[in-house]
């Protein structure tokens, strides 16, 4: 132990519990990278950190916390992104093992390639509420993170977003991508909404555009009667759309607020907004974000919000993007993402629920991380006794199974097919080579920084250390079909695709084809033969492009006890039911794989033998 | 600072801080928590970690682990019943007590605790109650609504409504005993609907008095292997922790005795597991004292929230192979 040299990656919930089970076990030479600041609601349970280092680097703070009550070990902490290139392959080869504490797929996948290529066993980990999970994957022993699929978050077809929600997450998606966006961000960025008046249908004007002077209460009741009046009577134009749908209903400002004097003076009702950031809820004195608002208020807020970001926010308007932790920006996406709702009969939720489901808010407990950091501690620590037989992938469960609340299971075996040869669907004549990077090769493949040859040909690179005109070349090629590249990509094209500080590597067979199902099928291209993370979600009434959205919270209504385990869990977890006769009801069972997992047994009935003997009767699946 | 408002209505501050937990368990029970008084007597590894408050980062093992985590939880206030004098032996197990003899010379770990516990959560009142533990009454009892205990056991009544835990680490071992008397509590099944539940406790004694030859074989070694232990300790007037390996031969000789009184065979209680508990001794394996502070916190959390299936009535983990089992002990009656 005194001699390992750990790296962790992340100091959040499970780092800041990891950190301190490590220095107390006697650990003395940790590294930890992580990129983020410290934020109030982390307080709850990234206990290194308080209030006084909000906005401090939590690699940083966390290093000088341990020290002090251990001030003779080395911890070197990296505020940085471990998807830099100078964490490359030289640097993971340092360490005598790596533990991850992250919160996100993308480096999850970028972090197991690394340790595979530099040959460094890898302790992955994962909690959400009362579940947790802790794997084990060494090269040549055990399966690697990525063999398993894991669920990609959720993305939405444009159509659900833009005409025919049915869900409170698709009014928040739209809330915030499309209705936030057109008003507060990027004016140069695409956009779905209809802009269009009824007044102006052949013209250029943008009606989401405040005209000179344009009195701000005016302004804002003009874009409310727009997006919840006009764009909705446009919708039910089309008969066809709402033959099996509830139609939703327009609604005016004059119907949601008909007692409300419609004021021409712009100011805002409050001087409390003097002191403290601007908010609408404080305008109009909603002081519960627990309270479910109802269409009235919910409408209030949107106007008031709408009239403060101008007001108090103009400098930001043009350049906003969407953050959980700006009230303003919360207020106006929940406001909005209510009265779309009560218009298509979806029900309210409150700003709290909203925040969670509009900033992919992950519930999270200090216990749950505690006992996570402890089985990674003890899984790290046969890992770098090299007790091969003995690791385990540890389980915590929130309702027991088999009277076991903390469950092992043996790792699997490596995963002979890891990448085997892909096939990709395409249509080569109309599809650009920007699309195929980053719907496949950067999305799916999870490449960083890919490189891709048509034969001996590089038709694209990216990176650092570019020439200008290479870049310009790239770049030029980017916006051209597959068909018409300087080395052109047809039906039975072989692409090569590589990621130097990944040290992956593969193929792609093209099959071209003409036309693809637009609801089956969305982004226009099928790759066939990729056993990686899957994109579970179904599209109804697909587009060609989807709004991507990480809100992973599908049902805003369920709180933490309903929450399953995640897929990749339950996977294994069924698999073991299914071997044995009294299992427990483990509900939500989803498809059984080939290979079955076996839970750990110990000695059982036969009370003959004198000592305990920890190698019998264990199914043997490692070498 | 108090936790919830005159109305009942948590504060911004508590709402800010508390965001994540309450998408777990909801308002309601973090309004509980903030009302809840725990006792703590005890401050070893595990409890530590129960009681933990990100303060100085005093480090102890399991008590404190368990510490931190209810502090950080949020609940109203914390006792912390501890007389042992602050020893280097401390330092190494405990992270709430920083190794700096001119903060923590001649103050018992309750004292240094305290202090520790305070930073990591200002709006929980942490508070030192003086005295041994084995002494105090029933009437001191009833101004709490938890009590936490690790090693001694505690044999004085209490009222209907405290709850009670005992908790237990040897080296990579350990053991949680709950006794929750008549617990109701809101279970929530699959579906989203919502069940009304109650179950009653048998107490300490009853759960360590059962005949063995009513258990079910599958029951984990570990309980029968401490209270092997138990005994042994308790007859060689031994305090909690005080063996080692070379008490090996009469710890085998006193489990032969209880076996055949019990009428059970010995080899339900290998001598290899014997041994790792008495080689143990006061030691406490880190990240166990982790694992089992934040069940134990776990469970405080339900109990005080009423949301949640309580453990019912024993856990017990053993690194060795990785398993944290519930045993329900004395067992139902089979129908």
């Amino acid at each position: 132990m005194q001699a390992a040299k750990v790296l962790m990656v992340g100091a959040g919930g499970i780092g800041c519990e990891l950190l301190k089970t490590l220095a107390l076990s006697g650990f003395t030479d940790i590294h930890i990278i992580d990129l983020d600041t410290i934020e109030v609601s982390n307080l709850n349970r990234q206990f290194l950190f308080r209030q006084s280092h909000v906005g401090q680097s939590k690699a940083k703070v966390a290093r000088d916390a341990v020290l002090k009550f251990r001030p003779n070990i080395n911890i070197t902490p990296y505020h940085a992104n471990v998807k830099d290139s100078n964490f490359n392959v030289e640097f993971f080869k340092q360490f005598n093992v790596v533990l991850n504490g992250l919160d996100n797929l993308d480096a999850r996948r970028h972090v197991n390639r690394l340790c595979l290529a530099a040959e460094v066993p890898l302790v992955e980990s994962g909690t959400t509420g009362f579940l947790g999970q802790v794997t084990v994957h060494v090269k040549g022993k055990t399966e690697c993170y990525e063999c398993q699929p894991k669920p990609v978050p959720k993305s939405y077809p444009v159509c659900t977003i833009t005409s025919t929600p049915s869900k409170f997450v698709h009014c928040i998606v739209w809330a915030k991508d499309l209705l936030f966006a057109k008003l507060f961000g990027d004016k140069n960025q695409d956009n779905d909404l209809n802009v269009r008046s009824k007044d102006d249908s052949n013209s250029k004007t943008d009606v989401f555009e405040r005209s000179v002077d344009e009195d701000l209460s005016q302004y804002a009741q003009r874009i409310y009667d727009h997006v919840f009046g006009y764009n909705i009577e446009t919708a039910l134009a089309n008969e066809e759309t709402w033959k099996n749908r509830r139609k939703p209903c327009p609604i005016y400002v004059k119907d949601a607020l008909p007692e409300d004097a419609v004021q021409l003076n712009g100011s805002s009702k409050d001087h409390k907004n003097e002191e403290h950031e601007p908010s609408a809820m404080v305008s109009l004195g909603l002081r519960n974000p627990q309270e479910i608002w109802s269409l009235a208020d919910n409408s209030r807020v949107f106007l008031e919000a709408l009239k403060l970001f101008f007001e108090k926010r103009e400098k930001e308007i043009g350049n906003l993007i969407f953050d959980k932790d700006d009230q303003l920006a919360v207020e106006f996406v929940t406001a909005a993402a209510n009265i779309r709702a009560s218009s298509f009969g979806i029900p309210l939720h409150s700003l709290f629920e909203a925040k969670g489901v509009a900033g992919n808010i992950v519930h999270a407990v200090a216990t749950t991380n505690a006992i996570i950091a402890g089985l990674i501690v003890i899984e790290a620590i046969k890992v770098l006794k090299g007790d091969y037989q003995n690791y385990r992938m540890m389980y915590c469960l929130e309702h027991p199974t088999r009277k076991m609340l903390l469950m092992p299971v043996e790792p699997f075996e490596p995963n002979e097919s890891c990448y085997t040869p892909l096939v990709l669907e395409v249509n080569t004549k109309t599809t650009k080579l920007r699309e195929v990077i980053e719907k496949v090769i950067k999305s799916k493949l999870g490449m960083n920084l890919p490189l891709v040859m048509v034969g001996a040909s590089l038709v694209f690179e990216d990176g650092e250390g570019l020439e200008p005109d290479e870049a310009a070349n790239y770049a030029l090629n980017l916006e051209k079909v597959l068909a018409e590249l300087p080395a052109p990509v047809v039906n039975d094209t072989k692409l090569t695709v590589e990621d130097f500080q990944q040290e992956l590597k593969c193929s792609i067979n093209i099959k071209h084809r003409d036309e693809f199902d637009e609801e089956k099928e969305p982004d226009g291209m099928v790759l066939a033969g990729w056993s990686g993370p899957v994109d579970k979600q179904v599209t109804s009434n697909g587009n060609k492009r989807s709004v991507p959205s990480s809100s992973s919270a599908d049902d805003v209504n369920s709180t933490a006890e309903d929450v399953s385990l995640k897929p990749g869990m339950k996977r294994k977890l069924n698999e073991i039911l299914e071997s044995h006769e009294n299992s427990d009801t483990l509900q939500n069972k989803s498809d059984v794989g080939s290979s079955s997992a076996q839970l750990v047994e110990d000695d059982d009935d036969d009370l003959v033998m004198l000592d305990e003997d920890p190698k019998q009767g264990k199914k043997k699946r490692l070498q | 600072m108090d936790g919830a408002g005159a109305e009942g209505e948590l504060t911004a501050q508590e709402t800010a801080l508390y965001d994540r937990q309450i998408r777990v368990w909801g308002v309601d029970a973090q309004k509980r928590l903030s009302k809840a008084h725990v006792l703590v007597c005890g401050m070893n590894g595990t409890t530590i970690e129960v009681v933990l408050l990100p303060v100085d980062l005093i480090f102890a093992c399991l008590f404190f682990k368990f510490c931190k985590n209810i502090v950080l939880a949020g609940v109203g206030s914390l006792s912390l019943m501890d007389d042992h004098v602050v020893t280097e032996d401390d330092l190494n197990a405990n992270f709430l007590i920083p190794p700096d003899e001119s903060i923590y010379g001649g103050r018992s770990r309750a004292e240094v605790c305290c202090d520790s516990l305070k930073d990591f959560n200002p709006m929980v009142r942490v508070y030192v109650e003086k005295g041994d533990p084995s002494l105090i009454n029933g009437e001191f009892l009833d101004k709490f609504d938890i009590i936490v205990v690790s090693g001694a056991s505690l044999k004085t009544k209490r009222s209907k409504r405290i709850a009670f835990y005992a908790i237990d680490c040897k080296d990579s071992c350990g053991e949680i005993f709950v006794d929750l008397q008549k617990h109701s509590y809101i279970q929530k099944k699959h579906g989203g609907e919502t069940e009304q539940q109650e179950l009653t406790y048998p107490s300490l004694q009853e759960a360590i008095s059962v005949p063995w030859s009513n258990l079910p074989r599958k029951t984990t070694k570990l309980y029968f292997a401490m209270r092997v232990l138990e005994n042994y300790e308790l007859s060689e007037g031994r305090s909690p922790g005080e063996t080692t390996l070379s008490d090996i031969p009469a710890v085998l000789a006193l489990r032969k005795d209880m076996c055949d009184k019990m009428s059970i065979n010995e080899s339900q209680i290998p001598t290899a597991l014997m041994e790792r508990l008495l080689a143990a001794g006061k030691k406490e394996h880190p990240p166990v004292c982790a694992i089992l502070g934040g069940i134990l916190g776990q469970e405080v959390i339900k109990s005080i929230s009423c949301k949640g299936d309580p453990i019912n009535n024993l856990f017990y983990f053993d690194a060795a192979d990785g398993k944290g089992v519930i045993e329900d002990i004395p067992p139902p009656p089979a129908n």
